[in-house]
């Protein structure tokens, strides 16, 4: 068996059993980007030195005693939107192009802290803003299941890297489905936290109201390992909940009885492949088979999410894109006359067209006279949708539904028509808005042979009632 | 000029609060320091960095509201500001616009007319930006971010003031306040404290306001005196011309003594305010103000009526020795130690005010321990120096905090009351001057002064005035 069939908790539990070196581990990742990267290109910079020299420190510290965790020695890749001191972080974007972060984000210190080997920054749609990973300044990434079609987005490298063992675990980010839909695309696993479980510091922000960091894995118990390495509680970071219970490995458990399932009747509607609805429906049918209770309900206002989130999330990227011109890192434009020339010249250049149409977005929904028609509009949206899913969780333990409309599309066939990718994001915004937990497991794939994700979702601070649901379904391996 | 014009004027105040970290990060504050050294991630607008609020920041600017009289908002938030400028590294401030901390309060200031309330808009917290150095000779532009994140208020008045008297009593007003809370030193010359003066002119008896101007980049209340003048005088021409004054932003030259716009309305940005999702609402509860109320410090007003009543004071005196918080400190501390409070009270009155005066200096420059006055105090009182010589000490208090007990001894300065010496010098100076001898024996009083004069001068100053005065009369009249 090689290497690189290994879970990422197979792998570290033979690094400590010293069966496998962690310098063998990354070796065999780094042979495989080799290997794969011409085409699939999940990576934005492969880090092979750095890697063998902290897998050399982390062996060391492994045989010494003084690292025993279970991810010890086990090669992460790391999305490029989140800060790597010493190591080049571009978010996919060409105003960052030389951009070398002086600080580590909080939760890749933690990931550091628990052996991680970071191998380098995946690919992703420029500043996360796309939905398939062909925004990216640096070229796109490519399905590893079908090189002509997309992995996903935003983070599609993380995802794809998982996907053909060009990592064991990677982390990515999520601000309206950014880890759920590339990992359906890609037939892997992902975590979207509740908001504020990982602390931002050091996630280069998108929409900070939404984003979260999270785990992208093989399987469900990686990702809730993962996932219980990665949360703390981080006085960095405002918004970061201190919470008791993060011990999200003691629900990989196999018991779904009595759990009660309910389906949104708004997501098997109008749009939606009817492959992907047959696998999610038969993936609830497994559930119930295995003593889960479920049954279908009105979830209300899914219509409304897409332009509240657009809304909310082009705001906030308006606003937070704006330091991002030329003055203190990253892309000076070459000539220019004057501060505002250079301003100008400087995010020309250095953005791309969607990350320019979201500012513009934004900007607009900000402005003086627009503002309450709006994003406050949007904001009073956000908070009825949280209600609604208030309102479902009185009902249900876990929210069941598909990841995205349909499997991967063919690269070139998405960014032509950007309201239509909008909208592919339908079964995920709203999950983002209110703040909830949820994760992608794969359900079977489509007749051309493209995963499949189902989606469960789960009210705020319950992660371990839908990793408890993806285990139990993981465990019938329909999945794969 | 037939018509009457009155002028309405409203106050934009920022204060650089006294604490010891930046609002959003853990960075000294420390004014100086070589450029961009007490900065971090977050003040330097690094990616991925996140605003975490100091709570003293809360704090002082509750103390300053409470003081002004204003309502609290319990429920308050920060905004983004958001416009392009290199001082700034997010391209974004961080304010405080739709829920500001403090709101609807008002001060009493006092002028020559009397006394008057001056209504308090609101104050918001917000964060200062950095500094830009333009090299003419280099041809760039370089920016230290040491002062970027330093917290602020800004105190927002309602348009109560109609002449400079007023503004300046009511900045005066703020800052003996704010001084006394302890949330800054409230410079203006440093720059921890600023004011935008926002003017207009009406005709009398109209209730409506005239266009408005802003003026930026006063550095002290002379200027903002020769501002206010200049500015209602420009605004008053425009009118009688048969001109509009337009809305604009204008920055004062006091060198000049003139002002020019730096932005009209029409240019005015539009700053796309919006609530920073980085940072959670502030809630401030009931115990938390009541906290901060008990814990208020005796501001000018009890501090002042304080002196009157406990050490009987003069009210004129009792204003000017709280008028600042540092002078009133040395006060207190003074008295407390030597037990004569209305002898302290006169040292800081009268020969400190002086050469503070002489020395173009401020009352917070009072740089002499009250121990050393104290002692002063004590060795006039014990007869141990006499007042002439006390002054010459005190000036080497004022200057070098001088232990006067020693200086007395090293220089000699103790008081001679000899007798027999005395006698001796005067018999001299008396046998010297026959003409002031005569002088005085054929009724010109004024010559004994001359002689007793003679006698301190030859006594180097340190003889005792009494007894001067009384061998002299008993020598003179003996003869």
């Amino acid at each position: 068996m090689s290497i690189l069939e290994l879970s990422a908790l197979e792998l570290g539990k033979k690094i400590r059993k010293k069966e496998i070196s962690a310098v063998e581990a990354a070796e065999a990742v780094l042979k495989q980007i080799k290997e794969k990267e011409p085409v699939i290109h999940a990576y934005v910079t492969v880090d092979e030195e750095g890697a063998l020299k902290r897998a050399e420190k982390v062996q060391a510290m492994i045989e010494d005693g003084t690292l025993a965790n279970p991810l010890a020695g086990v090669p992460v890749a790391v999305k490029d939107n989140l800060c790597t001191k010493g190591l080049l972080t571009t978010c996919s974007s060409h105003i960052l192009y030389n951009f070398v972060p002086a600080y580590t984000a909080q939760a890749v210190e933690n990931l550091e802290r628990a052996g991680a080997v970071i191998i380098g920054k995946t690919n992703m749609d420029e500043f996360a803003m796309g939905s398939t990973t062909e925004t990216s300044a640096f070229g796109v990434t490519r399905n590893p299941w079908n090189p002509d079609h997309v992995p996903g987005g935003s983070s599609g490298g993380s995802c794809a890297a998982v996907a053909a063992d060009e990592c064991f675990y990677a982390l990515g980010s999520d601000t309206g489905g950014s880890i759920r839909q590339p990992s359906s695309f890609c037939g892997v696993t992902g975590i979207k936290p509740t908001y504020g479980t990982v602390s931002r510091y050091g996630l280069i922000a998108y929409g900070s109201s939404l984003d979260q960091i999270g785990p992208i894995g093989k399987n469900v118990s990686d990702c809730a390992a993962v996932l219980e390495t990665i949360a703390s509680y981080d006085k960095k970071d405002s918004t970061s909940v201190p919470r008791k219970d993060l011990h999200f490995t003691e629900a990989l458990a196999d018991d779904v009885k009595g759990m009660k399932i309910g389906i949104p009747r708004d997501y098997l509607g109008e749009g939606l492949d009817e492959e992907v609805k047959a696998a999610v429906l038969k993936a609830a049918k497994v559930l119930e088979e295995k003593g889960a209770i479920v049954e279908e309900f009105d979830l209300s206002l899914t219509e409304y999410a897409i332009p509240a989130y657009y809304v909310i999330a082009s705001a906030e990227a308006s606003s937070n894109l704006s330091r991002f011109d030329g003055v203190k890192y990253g892309l000076r434009a070459k000539e220019y006359e004057g501060l505002h020339q250079m301003y100008k010249r400087s995010r020309s250049e250095g953005f791309g067209p969607e990350v320019k149409r979201r500012i513009m977005l934004g900007s607009f929904v900000l402005s003086s006279g627009y503002y309450d028609a709006y994003y406050l509009k949007a904001l009073r949206t956000k908070a009825l949708i949280k209600q609604a899913f208030d309102k479902a969780f009185q009902q249900y333990d876990v929210i069941l539904g598909p990841a995205a409309p349909s499997t991967a599309p063919r690269l070139g066939e998405s960014l032509g028509d950007p309201l239509k990718m909008y909208l592919g994001d339908i079964y995920t915004v709203s999950v983002n808005l209110a703040g909830l937990p949820a994760m992608t497991v794969p359900c079977g794939r489509d007749s051309k042979g493209l995963p499949i994700g189902l989606q469960l979702m789960g009210d705020c601070f319950e992660e371990k009632k839908i990793i408890r649901a993806a285990y139990a379904w993981e465990q019938t391996g329909e999945g794969r | 000029m037939s018509r009457q014009y009155e002028t309405v004027i409203g106050l934009e105040v920022h204060v650089e609060l006294a604490t010891k970290t930046k609002i959003f990060c853990g960075c000294s504050t420390e004014f100086g320091g070589e450029p961009n050294t007490h900065t971090c991630p977050v003040c330097t607008g690094m990616p991925g960095s996140l605003p975490v609020l100091n709570k003293q920041v809360v704090e002082y600017a509750l103390a300053v509201g409470l003081a002004a009289n204003c309502e609290i908002n319990q429920y308050c938030k920060f905004d983004r500001k958001n416009y392009f400028y290199p001082d700034n590294p997010q391209n974004y401030q961080i304010s405080q616009l739709y829920l500001p901390i403090c709101h609807d309060g008002w001060v009493e200031i006092e002028t020559g007319a009397g006394k008057k309330r001056i209504g308090i808009h609101e104050i918001h917290m917000e964060e200062d930006a950095g500094k830009l150095i333009h090299d003419e000779w280099e041809d760039c532009s370089l920016v230290d971010y040491n002062r970027s994140g330093v917290p602020l208020i800004e105190i927002v008045s309602e348009p109560d003031m109609r002449n400079a008297e007023e503004v300046i009593a009511y900045l005066d007003k703020l800052r003996m306040m704010i001084q006394y809370l302890g949330a800054s030193d409230c410079k203006l010359q440093e720059g921890s404290m600023r004011a935008d003066v926002n003017l207009s002119v009406r005709e009398v008896g109209s209730d409506a306001f005239g266009t408005r101007t802003e003026m930026k980049n006063l550095n002290s209340f002379k200027a903002i005196a020769r501002a206010i003048e200049g500015e209602r005088k420009r605004q008053i021409e425009r009118i009688e011309e048969g001109k509009k004054v337009i809305q604009e932003t204008r920055r004062w030259d006091d060198n000049k003594e003139s002002s020019y716009a730096m932005r009209s309305k029409e240019d005015a940005q539009d700053y796309r305010y919006f609530p920073d999702p980085d940072l959670m609402p502030v809630v401030i509860s009931h115990e938390w103000i009541e906290r901060v109320r008990s814990r208020q410090p005796e501001l000018q007003p009890e501090k002042m009526e304080r002196y009157e009543k406990e050490f009987q004071i003069p009210e004129y005196d009792a204003k000017i020795l709280t008028s600042s918080k540092h002078m009133a400190d040395v006060f207190e501390e003074t008295a407390a130690l030597c037990g004569r409070p209305k002898e302290a009270s006169n040292w800081l009155m009268v020969e400190t005010m002086r050469l503070l005066k002489e020395k173009e200096q401020d009352p917070e420059d009072i740089a002499f321990s009250p121990e050393n006055l104290a002692k002063l105090i004590r060795l006039v009182d014990k007869g141990t120096i006499n007042r002439t010589v006390a002054k010459t000490v005190f000036e080497e208090i004022f200057i070098h905090d001088v232990d006067p007990e020693q200086y007395v001894e090293e220089k000699g300065l103790r008081m001679v009351s000899d007798e027999g010496a005395l006698q001796k010098t005067i018999e001299e100076i008396i046998a010297a001057n026959p003409q002031s001898v005569e002088d005085y024996r054929s009724g010109k009083e004024k010559a004994m002064g001359y002689l007793v004069g003679q006698t301190m001068r030859a006594m180097k100053g340190k003889a005792d005035p009494g007894l001067v005065n009384k061998i002299v009369k008993e020598l003179l009249t003996k003869q």
